[in-house]
């Protein structure tokens, strides 16, 4: 059986068995620390950078780090959320993230990270990307105005044989999640609705289905992101 | 003392933000007991003939004549306020921002289904009393300083209302999470 490290949280002392990351460490021991790309159950990536910590005082990414005995982490502190703050409104301005016509606001990460850390306007200039909604699976639609590019439905999307139905396609700024050729035919009903619930932004939507849960019963309507911790 | 006074503009906005602001229900008595409103839409004033404290822009910049309205806005208003998405980031429509401007009007007035038979001369709109479309929509704080910032779709009434009242008071706001909201 592994080991117990002791660590502190902004000077809370807390206990996690050795080899557990920093935010698995953090949830055990009920301390929030935001995440984008991150999907329990998967692989963490460390893609987005918004579960970004201090630890021994170096910046790293709580879901890739691990704890160790010992270990001093800075989360809850100005200076940090103004770092996730400021990733938040990278990702709003890298993409054309147009909330009034959202299907998915309300219930969007991207959005409820945003109202968390009281983003009115961003401090960058929006780069308008021209991209495109491409309604061509007949079970999803995809829109890449709204992706965020955390890998998740390529993470945890897989056929039987376990290999991921969506990919990346191209590089840098022209990079687009993809449904691989060869693979379409596997995405099943249930895998259709689950690379839905997986997408944290509205980049995935079901064909059909629309606006569904009314203004005050959405996800992140009464509270903030991460309050049930 | 005279009253404060608040002048609004509309600029590439449905008026959803405005509606949300006479949305404010019986308080809109105590609103003209507190300030006096100068250049707006809802009493049609047209031009500025005084200096105002504060203005509320609803809408981006999708014309040339909206950033003369913001400029002129600018040099009258003590404190400009985005009012509503639109404002702060273009909104819808600035989904046209990846499309060019022809292709917009050719859509628009040649090749749309509800156009394609009715416009046999091809009759682009180019007469020079009208105003002229920018490249892209501009958000307001791209084209002038904009020193706050109320977001939603529309902002709701009470969000405006705190805001407002904040304002002529002096004193900061305090947005409860609820009215908080992109949409």
């Amino acid at each position: 059986m592994a080991e117990l490290n002791n660590f502190s949280i902004d000077g809370v002392k807390c206990m996690a068995r050795e080899g557990t990351s920093i935010l698995e460490a953090a949830r055990q021991n009920g301390i929030y620390i935001p995440t984008l790309c991150n999907l329990d159950g998967v692989p963490p990536k460390g893609a987005c950078r918004v579960c970004s910590v201090k630890a021994n005082g170096k910046l790293l990414t709580a879901c890739t780090t691990k704890i160790s005995q010992g270990m001093e982490v800075e989360n809850d502190t100005p200076g940090l959320n103004e770092l996730r703050k400021s990733i938040v409104e990278m990702l709003f301005v890298e993409g054309n993230h147009l909330c009034p016509s959202c299907e998915k606001s309300g219930d969007c990460e991207l959005q409820a990270l945003a109202y968390r850390y009281g983003m009115t306007v961003p401090r960058y200039p929006y780069f308008y990307p021209k991209r495109v909604v491409d309604a061509s699976h007949p079970k999803i639609v995809k829109d890449h105005n709204r992706c965020i590019m955390c890998k998740r439905c390529v993470r945890a999307i897989k056929d039987k044989k376990g290999r991921s139905i969506f990919v990346f396609l191209n590089r840098g700024f022209e990079t687009k999640i993809y449904i691989d050729p060869e693979l379409a035919g596997k995405l099943t009903d249930e895998l259709a609705r689950k690379s839905v619930e997986v997408c944290p932004v509205g980049a995935i939507m079901l064909r059909g289905e629309g606006f569904k849960t009314p203004f005050g019963k959405r996800k992140y309507d009464k509270a903030p992101i991460g309050s049930d911790l | 003392m005279d009253k404060p006074v608040v002048a609004t503009a509309s600029l590439a906005g449905c008026f959803g933000c405005h509606m949300s602001l006479l949305d404010i229900d019986e308080r809109i008595l105590e609103l003209v007991e507190l300030v006096d409103f100068h250049k707006s839409p809802i009493n049609d004033i047209k031009e500025f003939t005084r200096d105002c404290d504060i203005g509320l822009i609803e809408g981006g910049c999708c014309l040339d004549e909206n950033v003369h309205v913001l400029k002129d806005f600018r040099k009258h208003c003590r404190i400009l306020v985005s009012l509503g998405e639109c404002a702060i980031m273009g909104g819808l429509p600035a989904m046209r921002n990846g499309i060019s401007v022809r292709e917009c009007l050719e859509e628009a007035y040649l090749n749309g289904p509800s156009v394609r038979n009715s416009n046999q001369a091809k009759i682009l709109p180019n007469d020079e009393e009208l105003p002229v479309l920018l490249n892209r929509v501009y958000p307001c704080h791209e084209v002038v300083k904009m020193d706050y910032y109320l977001p939603g779709c529309p902002p709701s009434a009470d969000l405006i209302w705190i805001a407002l009242t904040a304002l002529l008071e002096n004193r900061e706001m305090d947005i409860p999470y609820e009215l908080f909201k992109f949409d």
